[in-house]
């Protein structure tokens, strides 16, 4: 029983960073607007995150960090493609190997060095009751913040005017400024959201899933967090499942790995990869969907004739 | 007409000016627009009226001149400034997101919080009472364009402006769906509201205008009392010398000529939740002959067209037939490869790719039909041969453009649309099947894309016509069917065909019967 509970923990931890930094660069999209470089906003966020949180020793502090130098990073990605109207793939691109260096040069002093560790919820009673206490009431801070993040984007995106807004940017810009809608304002905040997102998904990896810094250590995982978004067609509980099947066949295939099954371990490490597909393509079979939650204005640059 | 400088002037325009590179879209305009009047906007493609619209709206800056608002200076900004100003606009592309629902479109321009549902009774209830029935529910991507342009009309007038900008309202609306909007205007001017009409129709600008403003190249060329002018004059005063009038060569012996397109039993079931069933459409079009397709927007003329077409293909191969053969389960490339071609509804994204040069353009819709002129060996493109090929055919539909070889979305709509039509006319083909072929395109070019219609049956081709347009429909078709609810009527030989029949028609008398039953009446 605990071992199974365990799993299913592990499974969480694995999925929480992917589903932040995806619903982060989920608005982002949906306003119209592809940033590529979540991976390098994450790492920015991991970096920051770990050195505040180091240097202050609250991992409180650190976790303010994350969030504040991922978005600061995005001001960036959002001043060249939005005010200088650049390409969106190339900017995205340049962001994650900017980040990824500027990271690694900045960390050089924190390798190895102990790091803080955002501690779990422990709600006396509650968090001890078998099995449940610890899955419901005791697992660290943001898979709850995670899990409050998807309700509150769903409710914004579908539900307020300002979100709506937001999705008739995402469907075409110039319709959008025709109505005297601010699509750049618009388009800044979303970008600088999904920079708070990444980089709180950032923090989440140096203060609660291995706390310490390692260059790299956001291994690929803001470029699933990109698929994700896509192939949950842009739609946030879509994007909670596709999180939670990457992470749960990740963890599977750790364990299948451990116990030596004769399968290779490549395909094994592949498996997480191809059963996300699998299943976020299944469930956007429905053409209609797919088209109506499409932001068809993304990626393109917009420059209002004057 | 001397300036008018009373008081009652709601909005006044002083040499307005616009001038993008070396081309002058507007030339020291002026405008007064008087309280609760209908002033219509006149002139052809690119004379210069969108610009000023735009202006007026504030989507485009002038380089000089002055708008008085109400006898106060204004700079009108950008199009929020407008909208609190109080003037609306119904634009002529629609400003619509194809992504979200009718409500939720309405819901974007009118900037309270009232929620979605609300918004969607006071559109509901007030499309009813203007006769613009409208469910707020439907995406707007599934909707004719006529449907989107009543969105346009109900969003703007929900929006209570001073002063409506209408471009090109009843380009898309069948001639009662016109009559309901002429009421709705005549009660809008009424109420004190002013109304700026834009609109290539001059026998409506005469019915309903009370004052003209016609622009020719950026300039004001003259202000005229439309009901004191007859059509022939004010196209005059557009164009600068007279209209051409269409000119149909009776079609002889096109009895006997084979059928070189044939529909038989088409049935298609609905591919969206909103999309219109086809149930069992029969139709032949001779060599030689045009025949008009009729009907009320969203009565399945698009699931036709992209049927006939190939855009969507069908399980009986014998549904639609080219040349005599079957060509049902052809894709659009194999159907062009036997000698058909097509134009259509949509100009940008759909017969053109707005980010591509026309030559360009014409080598993605030839490609295949012109392989050996366009692509030589190794696959190689000859740009040299399909840049004069483009050449030849905007010299061929007089296409007027700022540059040698202009982005497709950087033409006017009626010069893309002459683009188009073009484009398909300069390979003769023996079957032409065009949708709208003139929607929202101006008196000289769409007299200039008729006759080419015409000149190409007559030459022994089968051109099939589909259109909102009954005058155009009666300008250029040997016969009329009408399509009403996916079913397709007989067609009515143009001698026996009144706007009457064809009315009842396409509110959905019994098809295929219905002309039987009036000849014996």
């Amino acid at each position: 029983m605990d071992i199974t509970v365990n799993i299913l923990l592990t499974i969480a931890t694995a999925a929480t960073p992917l589903l932040i930094a995806a619903i982060g660069e989920l608005v982002v999209e949906r306003s119209g607007v592809l940033n590529l470089g979540v991976e390098g906003m994450m790492i920015m966020g991991a970096v920051g995150g770990f050195g505040a949180g180091y240097l202050t020793g609250s991992p409180w502090i650190g976790l303010l960090a994350a969030i504040i130098v991922g978005a600061l990073f995005s001001l960036l990605f959002a001043v060249m493609t939005l005010s200088l109207a650049t390409n969106q793939v190339a900017t995205g691109l340049s962001l994650t190997l900017l980040g990824l260096g500027l990271s690694g040069m900045i960390g050089t002093s924190f390798v190895g060095q102990p790091g803080v560790r955002l501690p779990n919820l422990d709600i006396p009673g509650l968090s001890s009751i078998p099995v449940v206490g610890r899955l419901i009431f005791g697992q660290d801070p943001l898979f709850y913040i995670s899990i409050a993040l998807t309700a509150a984007v769903m409710w914004f995106l579908f539900k307020t005017r300002t979100g709506l807004t937001l999705r008739s940017i995402g469907d075409s810009h110039s319709s959008a400024h025709a109505l005297g809608i601010k699509v750049i304002r618009y388009r800044y905040l979303a970008v600088i959201f999904g920079g708070a997102c990444a980089g709180l998904a950032g923090g989440h990896l140096s203060l609660v899933y291995t706390p310490q810094w390692v260059e790299n250590m956001s291994a690929g995982r803001g470029w699933i967090a990109l698929a994700l978004v896509v192939f949950a067609s842009w739609r946030p509980w879509r994007v909670l499942a596709g999180a939670y099947i990457f992470g749960a066949v990740w963890i599977g295939q750790l364990h299948a790995q451990a116990f030596g099954i004769p399968v290779p371990s490549q395909f094994l490490s592949s498996l997480p990869y191809l059963a996300t597909i699998v299943v976020l393509v299944l469930i956007s079979r429905n053409k209609r969907l797919t088209m109506m939650n499409t932001p068809a204005s993304l990626g393109q640059p917009f420059v209002p004739d004057r | 007409m001397s300036a008018n400088h009373d008081r009652a002037n709601l909005l006044e325009v002083r040499g307005l000016t616009k001038i993008f590179g070396t081309l002058t879209a507007c030339d020291h305009i002026d405008l007064n627009i008087a309280k609760g009047e209908i002033h219509a906007l006149l002139g052809e493609n690119g004379a210069g009226k969108s610009t000023l619209v735009k202006m007026l709206f504030g989507s485009l800056e002038p380089n000089s001149g002055e708008i008085f608002w109400d006898g106060k200076a204004v700079n009108i900004t950008s199009p929020g400034v407008a909208k609190r100003l109080g003037i609306g606009m119904v634009f002529q592309h629609f400003s619509l997101f194809e992504a979200l629902t009718a409500a939720e479109n309405i819901a974007l321009s009118l900037n309270d919080g009232s929620p979605i549902s609300t918004i969607a009774a006071k559109a509901r209830a007030l499309s009813y009472s203007y006769g613009l029935p409208l469910d707020p529910e439907s995406l707007v991507g599934d909707l004719s364009v006529g449907e989107r342009q009543r969105i346009e009309i109900i969003r703007c007038l929900l929006q209570t402006p001073q002063l409506i900008i209408l471009d090109e309202p009843t380009s898309v609306l069948t001639p009662q769906e016109a009559d309901k909007l002429f009421e709705t205007l005549e009660r809008l001017r009424a109420e004190g509201k002013s109304i700026l009409y834009i609109s290539h129709r001059l026998e409506e600008v005469k019915r309903i205008c009370d004052r003209a403003t016609v622009l020719r190249h950026g300039k004001v060329v003259g202000h005229c009392n439309p009901r004191q002018e007859t059509a022939a004059s004010l196209a005059r005063m557009m164009v600068g010398n007279e209209v051409k009038a269409v000119v149909r060569a009776p079609a002889e012996g096109i009895e006997t000529a084979p059928a070189l397109l044939e529909i038989r039993g088409l049935t298609r079931k609905p591919a969206t939740p909103f999309a219109i069933p086809l149930k069992n459409v029969n139709l032949n079009v001779r060599a030689g002959e045009v025949i008009g397709i009729a009907g009320v927007a969203g009565n399945g003329q698009g699931e036709f067209f992209e049927a006939v077409s190939g855009e969507v293909l069908q399980q009986d191969a014998g549904s639609v037939r080219i040349r005599g053969k079957d060509a049902g389960a052809l894709s659009i490339t194999g159907r062009r490869l036997m000698g058909a071609a097509f134009v259509p509804e949509e100009r940008l994204g759909h017969g053109a790719a707005p980010r591509m040069k026309l030559s360009e353009n014409l080598l993605l819709s030839r490609h295949a039909t012109d392989g050996k002129s366009f692509v030589g060996s190794g696959g190689m493109v000859k740009n040299a041969s399909v840049y004069s090929a483009a050449q030849r055919i905007i010299t061929a539909m007089d296409v007027r453009k700022s540059a040698p070889d202009p982005e497709a979305a950087a033409l006017s709509g009626g010069n893309l649309q002459k683009f188009i039509v073009g484009r398909e006319l300069d390979r003769k083909p023996s079957v032409m099947v065009v949708n709208q072929p003139t929607w929202g395109v101006d008196a000289g070019a769409a007299a200039h894309i008729r006759q080419a219609l015409i000149e190409l049956a007559r030459s022994g081709s089968a051109v099939l016509v589909i259109s909102q347009d009954l005058d155009e429909l009666f300008e250029l078709s040997d016969a009329i069917a009408v399509m009403h609810n996916g079913e397709l009527s007989a067609p009515l030989p143009i001698a026996e065909a009144t706007f009457e029949k064809i009315g009842l028609l396409m509110g959905g008398a019994e098809p295929g019967h219905a002309e039987h039953t009036m000849e014996t009446a």
